[in-house]
């Protein structure tokens, strides 16, 4: 396994296959959420084994629950034969935990960062790295709420699990954004002390903004397209650490083809060394 | 700090609408505000859910308006929640559950379009089998000719006339009367462009598939299903069965 290309890249919807297949590919690679083709067949597998034929391909799995109690074997092993079957350039998952005994919360909710949460995720990476025979990527959340016991910065956090697993680290730089509005932090700070050698993927999308009494509180929604100051902090990272492969994640109110690959675009002007701005709509 | 397994429990209780778990933090930590905070995930879980729920069972939601569904969809995940991260798999309880929800008591054919909307997800995700070729057919002995059905093609007996139903709540279907007492049997397959129709067909037609199923041979199919209504037309039910793509090899590989 190589690794995904230094290009752009956007999360696969299957309303838009006909569209991406209407001219040339200008995607360098595509992602798909790996619980959506855990099914046998039919046409998500033919819509993904159409696009894998001639790209580059990330599965990024919503499910694992990697931050839960224990992992589900079931689950690591339906991981396991997509891996074997499309044979990814990467496959990556979240800091975050989804499932509580044999129920499954479709949210990626957060945890306290302590001394026995860390090694909780580090033997949950191991075990998922084994499985898979394959390093992973983990990725940095958008969060709403802190805990009291946390103890361990998150960037410092992710750093640990990088050294002792040896993971990848998934850099989303709309949740870095999100996650500092919300606990009224500067993503600045956050991006300086964030592992960014460790980096291997970038994901960008698109925020809702509520509001508390506090002050602003965003949503981690993708239904949006990539704000500005995230353009900003993202053109900022990729100075700093040169070209890395960087996703558009759209999943919700989801637009035509030409919006979500005009983000795309933008985003390869600022991989590229420009300001992004000449695809700014 | 409590146990990581007693974390995730507090946590999980609170989602699910029980108190707030302990420990939350906030800057500023307000109570109100962490309430309103630990409010997103709560609704992020419920809304996603019922949003699955609205993806697999849109006909349902047409029929009970969108308002009314959403808040049914609660009840549901409330009694029957997702026990899997692959939630194309969920779901198949509606049609019970409906039959049992006492403000649709009235409208009882609803448990059996839910069940076509259950059959049509599991046909959409099953497992892909080719075609056989019309080269396979052509010649072929019936008295001698096994054919097999594609995993995707189903056969659901109904209560009601369902199909009709749920025809008619297609985008762009023109309304049209229905008799909704009238019992149907639904076939639902995955067709070439891997789209999933829903047809009704008679009991002829499902006597002979489910003979071929069963491994008997097309005439002893055919003669079957032509014991029970001399008017069958085994060929063209085989013929749109073949357009289809839903003819395949018979389970042990052996055509005849």
């Amino acid at each position: 396994m190589t690794g995904l290309p230094p290009d752009v890249g956007v999360g696969f919807k299957p309303d838009h296959h006909a569209a991406i297949r209407r001219a040339p590919s200008q995607m360098g690679f595509f992602e798909v959420h790996a619980e959506n083709y855990m099914g046998a067949g039919g046409l998500p597998h033919a819509q993904l084994t159409d696009l894998r034929a001639d790209h580059a391909l990330s599965i990024h799995g919503v499910g694992l629950s990697i931050g839960g109690p224990r992992l589900d074997a079931a689950h690591l092993a339906r991981l396991r034969a997509l891996c074997d079957r499309y044979q990814p350039d990467s496959f990556s998952e979240h800091l975050a935990w989804s499932s509580h005994g044999a129920e499954y919360l479709n949210d990626l909710l957060p945890l306290p960062y302590t001394p026995r949460t860390l090694d909780l995720v580090c033997q949950h990476v191991d075990q998922v790295q084994e499985a898979l025979g394959r390093r992973m990527l983990l990725e940095n959340p958008a969060t709403y709420l802190l805990f009291a016991d946390s103890s361990i910065p998150e960037t410092e956090f992710l750093r640990q699990i990088a050294l002792r697993t040896g993971c990848g680290l998934l850099l989303d730089v709309n949740n870095v954004f999100v996650a500092s509005v919300n606990h009224r932090r500067d993503p600045r700070a956050y991006l300086a002390d964030f592992p960014l050698d460790q980096v291997a993927e970038i994901h960008l999308g698109g925020h809702a903004e509520e509001a508390l009494p506090s002050g602003p509180l965003l949503i981690d929604a993708h239904g949006a397209p990539v704000a500005d100051p995230v353009w900003t902090l993202y053109a900022e990272v990729i100075a700093q650490r040169g070209p890395l492969p960087t996703l558009v994640e759209w999943d919700n109110d989801l637009p035509e083809w030409p919006v979500l690959q005009a983000e795309a675009l933008r985003a390869r002007d600022i991989l590229r060394g420009g300001s992004g701005l000449a695809r700014a709509s | 700090m409590p146990a990581p397994a007693e974390f995730h429990a507090g946590f999980a209780a609170g989602l699910r609408g029980g108190e707030l778990p302990p420990g939350l933090a906030a800057c500023p930590a307000e109570a109100a505000e962490i309430a309103r905070r630990f409010a997103v995930y709560r609704n992020n879980v419920a809304v996603s859910l019922v949003a699955a729920l609205a993806r697999r069972f849109p006909v349902i939601r047409r029929l009970v308006g969108e308002a009314f569904f959403d808040q049914m969809a609660r009840i549901f995940i409330a009694q029957h929640p997702p026990h899997s991260p692959v939630l194309l798999e969920w779901g198949a309880a509606m049609p019970e559950f409906l039959s049992g929800f006492p403000p649709l008591a009235r409208h009882p054919y609803l448990a059996d379009v839910a069940r076509i909307e259950v059959a049509r997800g599991a046909a959409f995700h099953a497992a892909d089998a080719p075609p056989l070729a019309p080269a396979a057919l052509a010649g072929a002995d019936p008295a001698g000719l096994r054919l097999g059905l594609h995993p995707a093609l189903r056969i659901l007996p109904l209560d009601f006339a369902a199909v009709d139903v749920w025809a008619r709540n297609q985008p762009g279907a023109a309304p049209r009367p229905i008799d909704i007492a009238r019992p149907q049997i639904a076939l639902i397959l995955r067709d070439r462009r891997l789209d999933v129709p829903v047809r009704a067909i008679s009991a002829a037609d499902r006597l002979m598939l489910d003979r071929l199923r069963a491994g008997r041979t097309l005439l002893a199919s055919a003669e079957a299903a032509a014991a029970t209504d001399p008017a069958h037309d085994a060929a063209a039910l085989l013929l749109q069965l073949a357009r289809d793509g839903a003819l395949v090899a018979p389970a042990d590989g052996v055509l005849s």
